[in-house]
């Protein structure tokens, strides 16, 4: 309710043209803080129901939160507002570092956990809607994240961004929910109601990376609007080589997980029959 | 129901050891001719849009293949059965089909980067793309002589 206000007021604000920045930083800060406390709130409710919620989640979710938070409130969004290479720091804070702790953080199971039945019943047939299934597939959630990056640097919509504090918290929520949308959409931790294969997710994945690395080494040599060719340059090997980093993490998560759910059961090629009889046996 | 698993398990050795061979040599060009030499560059004024495309494919393609082909190293490993000599076929089949690619279509064909910016960079080209070849071949040499299924059929014997 609080940041709905703010919003609105928000958005008077910047026609009167009164300081966005500071607004914007304020909108997106109090939006963070509150899934930070919304979540450890949901952790002491159903630590007194069920047996204890993992320390280790609730830490990554407040890594996560306060990765995101650096990112749009304080020095660096400052100084990301006239300087291209911060603001792509800022990107890769918002849209690739935190929702992989947040994704590791199991919201979802924790959401499911703390509601009631009814509620829990409604949230789970949410999440199996069609729209929900739409959104989360991974070409989808590839293409809305990747895509929307695309948009934002190849168009007049990087200029937009700065003038219009609306359309400025706009692209920085949709860098953080598309980037999350996308992270969970390749790595299960939280339960997924469609499931696609590791194989199909591969694919996905490298696509998506393509397209991220493809941008950035575009971005080198076509700066986006109003950005000066040296910062372009600069921003665009932050983009591509740390961006790298993270997508290595990804791409690790991904193959760990397969490791696990490939698991043999036995061993199999010595001593498959033995085990088999003696399964049998019992 | 032996032999199909002995197929599959022979695939999956030549598979891991291109895909870890393809990310390793991406990661040595990387490190070595881009970040230590620098004599490649970042991007060439002269590099086309396909040209573009297929580097930035190849990149995320590359830093997949190394993980990943490790990860199905360990699952070898785990399930006993790995075949050292054909992975390792697979490696070099792998470096040596990147190399080519690099050094043909990416150098010469796209144009997106040159090996290095000196005058005759035709002594490069040539160094480069015949180790490639060299490579390849020894590669697809150590597959073939482990494609028979008796390396692993002696590993299941002696066990």
């Amino acid at each position: 309710m609080n940041s709905q206000y703010l919003l609105h007021s928000h958005g008077h604000n910047a026609m009167n043209h009164s300081v966005p920045g500071i607004n914007l930083q304020l909108v997106l800060g109090v939006v963070f803080i509150f899934l930070l406390v919304a979540y450890i709130t949901a952790v002491l409710i159903t630590n007194q129901r069920y047996k204890k919620w993992p320390i280790f989640r609730t830490i990554c979710w407040t890594i996560g939160m306060v990765i995101a938070l650096a990112a749009v409130v304080g020095p660096l969004a400052n100084i990301a507002h006239s300087n291209f290479t911060a603001h792509m720091v800022s990107h890769l804070f918002l849209s690739m570092v935190a929702p992989i702790f947040l994704a590791i953080a199991k919201p979802i199971t924790l959401l499911l956990r703390t509601a009631n039945t009814t509620l829990a019943r409604k949230l789970t047939s949410i999440l199996k809607s069609r729209l929900l299934k739409f959104v989360s597939h991974p070409i989808t959630a590839a293409v809305l994240n990747v895509g929307g990056l695309w948009l934002l640097y190849t168009t007049n919509l990087f200029v937009y961004m700065h003038e219009n504090a609306f359309f400025a918290l706009f692209v920085h929520l949709h860098f953080f929910i598309a980037g999350y949308v996308f992270t969970i959409s390749i790595i299960y931790f939280d339960p997924v109601y469609h499931q696609y294969s590791y194989r199909f997710r591969a694919a996905v994945l490298i696509i998506a990376i393509a397209g991220h690395d493809i941008l950035s080494k575009y971005m080198y040599a076509n700066p986006p609007a109003g950005v000066s060719q040296q910062e372009a340059e600069m921003g665009s090997m932050v983009m591509y080589y740390v961006g790298d980093w993270i997508e290595v993490v990804i791409i690790i998560i991904f193959c760990w997980q397969w490791y696990k759910s490939a698991k043999p059961r036995r061993n199999v090629t010595v001593g498959f029959n033995r085990e088999q009889v003696s399964m049998h046996g019992k | 129901m032996r032999n199909n698993n002995d197929i599959e398990v022979s695939r999956r050795n030549m598979w891991s050891g291109i895909l870890f061979g393809v990310g390793l040599i991406a990661f040595i060009d990387e490190t070595v001719f881009h970040q230590l030499l620098r004599w490649h560059h970042f991007y060439d004024k002269s590099t086309t849009d396909i040209g573009l495309i297929s580097d930035g494919i190849f990149h995320a393609f590359s830093w997949f293949a190394t993980i990943a082909g490790l990860f199905l190293f360990a699952d070898l490993r785990r399930r006993n059965g790995l075949i050292f000599q054909r992975w390792l076929g697979g490696v070099l089949l792998g470096v040596g089909v990147f190399q080519l690619y690099d050094g043909i279509i990416q150098h010469k064909w796209m144009r997106i980067h040159q090996i290095r910016y000196v005058d005759n960079v035709i002594v490069y080209d040539i160094v480069w793309n015949v180790g490639a070849l060299i490579i390849l071949l020894i590669g697809i040499y150590l597959i073939f002589r482990t494609s028979k299924n008796s390396t692993l059929k002696e590993k299941n014997a002696n066990e």
